[in-house]
């Protein structure tokens, strides 16, 4: 009778020890921003066949308990609701900014840590009580119009017009454009708002034209960036066009087919991995993973979207074989969870595909400048580095 | 502001008031005959392109099954000898699309024909069955219907833009493209076709008996579901015309559609949803005003034509004294 309870307790322990991390994961595999949080999905059913070859992290199985929120603010909040109930050490997403900010509160709360991949600054900026949790993984819009105006300044360009969506992007590039393009000289002449479902800007082309800038920045993501370049192309806008990194996918280039030659845009290393520098700190990541993607998903199928996905998990991997030497997570989740956060935080000098992540008390983003943008023009239908800022 | 700049928002403003125009006409249209107020129109006309660009790469789109299993309901529903037309249409389009894969030039017709036969198909099998019911109850299945079309072309074409070769290439006038000006030419021609159809054909007069007096329409012989099917089909066509048209010009994708169609009724709005000329002025008005609009004030530009709404309804609703039926 003894032997079989100790047999059973054993058998339970070892189950215990058996079960897997669960790691959380939002992102929009529908929706408006399918295009974005299909290349991060697959990355994790990518990452989850490695680590059931490899046999996860530090012994302990990993699984990627993957939601999509429809690119839908309700739908990412109730899904990381459910992530939390289920016991995930830590939750990765979500795509979109708006979602991404709603999420912000629950993980708060929950006291999980969460790392995302959106752009914008304010979901970990200023990093208050409740930023304490969240990190990030994708570059900023002020530290990609940085790039923008490094470039401008460095060909001369004194005036300049700004273009953008109506709506958190277009305007988040504005503030952040604007305010750096002042601080380093350039006169902003004329700032014009359009629609993602304008079939016309030309009313705004012609205010832009009038005023004659030596360059226009086109604050848009994805295909509907195309329309006022080449509005701006019929109208015989001769300055230069600059184009956010919201447009680094292949449908841009399909789209704009012969329009959007000679366009320069800010992007993340990894856009043209190839063709940096071979003492570019993270260019031996970024071309592991496009091998892989791509052996998996196919020649060209590889997104820079995709990539901050890579990020965050070589991110949240060392950390938790850190916090796993330090707490038992199957014993106590909560202790784990702020041990894990506590971790994450003490990354330093990561080099993942995007650039090298730093983190500190005060900066959750983590990225330096110099290794985190590089400047690419649109040449013959295909992506050229222009410049790096090393 | 010069010469030039009017000049060019003029134009620009004239292109785009005439396809709010057709889509005005085609709404006000179908109001009349069968009460719907089709919100689905702008998806219709994004399917046109859509399915053309899906064509020319060599592949069957999504909306040829959407098209064919709303036709397989319309049979099932019409039976009898009525099953004949969207039987012999279902295999018809299926067997057309199979060769437009092959033969490019046959691939605009394809998409055309689609679109007419899932504007006709989607009457027989959503609203006709719903005919008695209220206005209300009309538009809160079109704002559904709008709803799920919008999803599946997200569903049939993914999320991004496609711009398929224009027809004609280069501009006219600096300002003014062959593209623009084949639009501005299938507008006035279908203007007249409209004019013509409803003046001399019998046809054309029984729609119109159908929208002034359905009942009166009913006992001279008149059934009202033939008049509602080709309601629907002269709308799609109309759309569908548009789409591949316009689609060179404004890069197609499955939710630039609703925008469209949500002017064409702003413009039909302004007419009362009653008057063919006004509606179509009125489509001109927003197509000016919206070009002038994005000259000046482009943050304010969609308010801005969205509130001309506010002073057209309230002259409406001081004119009217008809209450809901």
């Amino acid at each position: 009778m003894k032997r079989w309870l100790v047999a059973l307790l054993v058998l339970g322990l070892s189950a215990m020890a058996q079960e897997a991390l669960k790691v959380g994961v939002v992102v929009s595999a529908t929706g408006p921003a399918a295009s974005l949080g299909i290349p991060e999905q697959n990355t994790f059913l990518m990452l989850q066949e490695m680590l059931d070859r490899t046999g996860g992290v530090a012994g302990r199985k990993v699984q990627f308990v993957i939601l999509d929120d429809a690119s839908d603010t309700t739908q990412a909040v109730r899904n990381t609701r459910r992530l939390v109930e289920e016991g995930v050490v830590a939750v990765i997403g979500t795509t979109t900014t708006p979602a991404s900010l709603g999420m912000i509160p629950v993980v708060a709360e929950a006291k999980v840590p969460m790392i995302s991949l959106a752009a914008s600054k304010d979901i970990i900026y200023p990093v208050d009580a409740q930023r304490h949790w969240v990190f990030k993984t994708p570059q900023t819009e002020e530290l990609m119009a940085r790039a923008i105006v490094a470039d401008m300044v460095a060909r001369g360009v004194k005036t300049v017009a700004y273009i953008g969506f109506n709506d958190a992007y277009g305007e988040g590039w504005a503030r952040f454009f604007e305010a750096e393009a002042k601080a380093k000289g350039l006169q902003v002449v004329v700032s014009e708002r359009y629609a993602r479902t304008d079939t016309s800007v030309t009313g705004q082309v012609l205010r832009i034209i009038a005023r004659r800038p030596d360059a226009v920045l086109v604050g848009a993501s994805g295909t509907p960036a195309v329309l006022p370049q080449r509005t701006l192309k019929e109208r015989a806008y001769a300055g230069l066009i600059y184009q956010t990194h919201g447009v680094a996918n292949p449908d841009f280039l399909r789209v704009g087919g012969k329009d959007v030659e000679g366009t320069l845009l800010p992007a993340g290393p990894i856009l043209v991995a190839e063709q940096l520098p071979s003492a570019y700190p993270t260019k031996r990541v970024a071309l592991d993973y496009i091998q892989r993607y791509e052996a998996k998903y196919g020649i060209g199928s590889y997104s820079t979207f995709g990539a901050h996905a890579w990020d965050a998990w070589l991110i949240l991997k060392p950390a938790l074989e850190r916090a796993l030497k330090r707490v038992d997570s199957a014993k106590d989740l909560a202790a784990f969870r702020a041990t894990l956060r506590d971790e994450i935080e003490a990354t330093r000098n990561l080099v993942a595909t995007h650039g090298v992540f730093t983190f500190s008390k005060e900066d959750h983003l983590g990225l330096r400048f110099e290794d985190a943008a590089v400047m690419v023009r649109v040449e013959n239908g295909r992506w050229k580095l222009e410049r790096t800022f090393r | 502001m010069d010469a030039t700049i009017l000049s060019f928002l003029l134009l620009d403003g004239l292109q785009n008031g005439v396809v709010y125009g057709l889509l005005a006409l085609s709404l006000v249209l179908v109001f009349a005959v069968t009460r719907v107020i089709l919100v689905p129109i702008g998806e219709l006309l994004m399917f046109a392109p859509l399915s053309l660009v899906w064509l020319l790469e060599g592949k069957l789109p999504g909306t040829l099954w959407l098209a064919l299993v709303l036709g397989g309901a319309w049979a099932l529903m019409a039976r009898g000898r009525g099953a004949l037309l969207p039987l012999v249409g279902g295999v018809g389009l299926f067997l057309l699309f199979l060769l437009a894969k092959e033969v490019p030039p046959l691939a605009y017709l394809a998409a055309v024909l689609l679109v007419v036969y899932l504007g006709v198909a989607t009457y027989r099998v959503f609203f006709q069955p719903m005919r008695g019911a209220t206005v209300l109850s009309l538009l809160i299945m079109a704002v559904g219907l709008h709803v799920a079309y919008q999803g599946l072309g997200l569903v049939f074409f993914g999320p991004e833009q496609f711009r398929p070769a224009p027809l004609l290439s280069g501009e006219v006038v600096v300002g003014l493209s062959w593209q623009g000006v084949l639009v501005l030419l299938f507008a006035a021609l279908s203007l007249m076709a409209l004019y013509l159809f409803f003046r001399f054909s019998l046809f054309g007069k029984a729609l119109l008996a159908a929208a002034e007096n359905r009942l009166g329409a009913r006992l001279l012989g008149i059934r009202p579901e033939e008049a509602g099917m080709v309601a629907f089909g002269i709308a799609s066509l109309l759309a569908a015309f548009s789409g591949l048209l316009l689609a060179p010009l404004i890069n197609a994708a499955y939710f630039m559609g609703f925008m469209l169609g949500l002017k064409g009724f702003v413009a039909a709005i302004l007419g009362g949803l009653a008057s063919y000329p006004v509606a179509f002025l009125g489509a001109l008005l927003v197509g000016f005003f919206e070009s002038f609009t994005s000259f000046y004030a482009s943050a304010y530009k969609e308010a801005l034509v969205f509130l001309l709404l506010v002073p057209a309804l309230f002259y409406q609703s001081l004119r009217a004294r008809t209450v809901e039926e």
